[in-house]
């Protein structure tokens, strides 16, 4: 099976000389469809960089970035914005919605871009509205919604048509405890729907949602988590002392 | 809803046994020790009078039976709290198991009290993880952030166990809910800490094994700042 996201030996490289910062060394990473995988690291460990390249909003200095097979730096720059609009979907701490759209034309506004027609595009995104639990919101705009309310409406927006990729950069940084795991939960249950996620995070609560926690350290994959036992086993009776 | 107490009581129970309990701090500390017998009698007995067989009964069924308590255990720890005042019984039944109990407004209030007592506030005497991590920064050839690392994606790996349990409850399961949450919040203390010692170790380097950093230590990758910085 083809993975839905496969950095292959991925270096990034700020800056020339006494000011070059190496932000990526030698990164491997593959991420399934459906699986969730969370991004953890210290400042300045690359997080944020993996994400960018990974989305294709950056090219690596050097290595592969494959998207559902593809790799995106063979097309022009026209049709790379064209694919990452159709194939990626991003979702920020602060949102990023736009303030003078509904919540439904700002979840549309990818696809009509994209030439869908509007009646369709309408719709797929009142499903994705629905699946987010928020389409009573659709004719509301930003600033009438919860920040909670507003990272539904951006995380519709990410899942909106056919996106493979869901990248989420610390979406729950804004958010208080409560909100922060519905996030999660929501965007666990999209990436069940069969989209591969990855999300950056410093917050080992919600990082510990994910299927797979990866570990990044001066720009390198360091560890990550093994699948653990279930979580039936914390039922069981452990060994007395 | 019987099934969904006993799963979170069973939890609690176990989470001081768990195989990942060789951290051994308070929270482990307070939960391996023994819950109060005495308390967990009374509570019992605050939703109305019952036979010492039947306390005997549903103190196990609701620890899931994992907290096995012998019928003369219970009648032992009735006799204390009748003589404390905390209980009355029903002389009518005379002696053995046709013998009511009922908590008195003393014992109500014992109960009241010790709901409220600070449950484990007290100084760890030690944190086995904190010796680890010191002692980790003495010990030639070790990189102390690899210890760091073994422990924090054991820590990430618990937590992911706990949250699977929370996402596979019911909604209404408020109990096995806050269980988890407890345990989640206090492995993420300890994932906290790990990052805070990562960070503190990389602007202050630890000094090595013998005293006086780079002096007593001649391969590279012991210079100070050079064990912590890749």
């Amino acid at each position: 099976m083809t993975a839905t996201l496969e950095l292959r030996e991925v270096s990034k490289v700020y800056g020339t000389g006494s000011a070059k910062v190496q932000a990526l060394q030698q990164v491997s990473l593959s991420v399934d469809a459906g699986e969730l995988v969370a991004i953890m690291g210290p400042s300045g460990s690359g997080k944020s960089s993996l994400l960018t390249i990974a989305g294709s909003l950056e090219e690596p200095t050097s290595g592969q970035v494959l998207i559902g097979g593809t790799d995106l730096s063979g097309y022009s720059a026209n049709d790379q914005a064209k694919l990452r609009r159709r194939l990626i979907g991003y979702v920020f701490q602060d949102f990023n919605l736009l303030a003078g759209l509904t919540v439904a034309e700002n979840v549309t506004l990818p696809l009509e871009l994209d030439g869908v027609g509007m009646k369709a595009a309408r719709s797929m995104g009142m499903k994705a509205l629905s699946e987010l639990g928020i389409a009573e919101r659709a004719g509301r705009f930003p600033d009438e919604l919860s920040g909670g309310e507003r990272q539904r409406v951006a995380i519709a927006r990410a899942v909106v048509g056919d996106r493979q990729l869901l990248l989420a950069d610390e979406p729950t940084g804004a958010l208080d405890s409560v909100n922060g795991e519905a996030i999660m939960r929501l965007l666990l249950a999209a990436c069940q729907r069969g989209v591969a996620g990855v999300i950056v995070t410093h917050d080992a609560q919600f990082a510990s949602c994910a299927d797979r926690v990866v570990f990044l350290r001066d720009g390198r994959v360091i560890d990550q988590t093994r699948t653990p036992p279930g979580p039936e086993s914390l039922l069981t009776p452990g060994p007395r002392q | 809803m019987q099934v969904r107490i006993d799963s979170t009581l069973q939890l609690l129970l176990n989470a001081g046994h768990l195989d990942y309990n060789e951290y051994d701090n308070r929270y482990g500390i307070y939960l391996a020790r023994p819950v109060s017998v005495r308390h967990a009698l009374l509570a019992l007995l605050s939703e109305g009078p019952k036979y010492g067989l039947r306390l005997q009964q549903e103190f196990e069924e609701r620890t899931g039976e994992v907290w096995p308590l012998n019928v003369g255990q219970v009648y032992i720890t009735l006799q204390r709290l009748e003589r404390d005042g905390l209980v009355e019984s029903d002389d009518a039944g005379g002696a053995g198991p046709q013998k009511k109990f009922v908590i008195t407004q003393a014992g109500d209030a014992e109960l009241a009290g010790w709901l409220r007592v600070p449950a484990g506030d007290i100084p760890p005497p030690r944190d086995e993880l904190v010796i680890k991590i010191l002692t980790s920064l003495r010990v030639p050839g070790v990189d102390v952030l690899d210890i760091l690392q073994v422990h924090r994606r054991h820590m990430i790996e618990l937590m992911q166990r706990y949250w699977r349990l929370k996402a596979q409850a019911a909604e209404d399961d408020i109990g096995l809910a806050l269980v988890a949450d407890a345990e989640l919040y206090r492995l993420e203390g300890v994932v906290r800490w790990l990052d805070a010692a990562q960070a503190r170790l990389k602007l202050h380097p630890a000094p090595g094994p013998a005293g006086p950093p780079a002096a007593a230590v001649s391969e590279p990758a012991r210079r100070p700042g050079a064990g912590v910085q890749r």
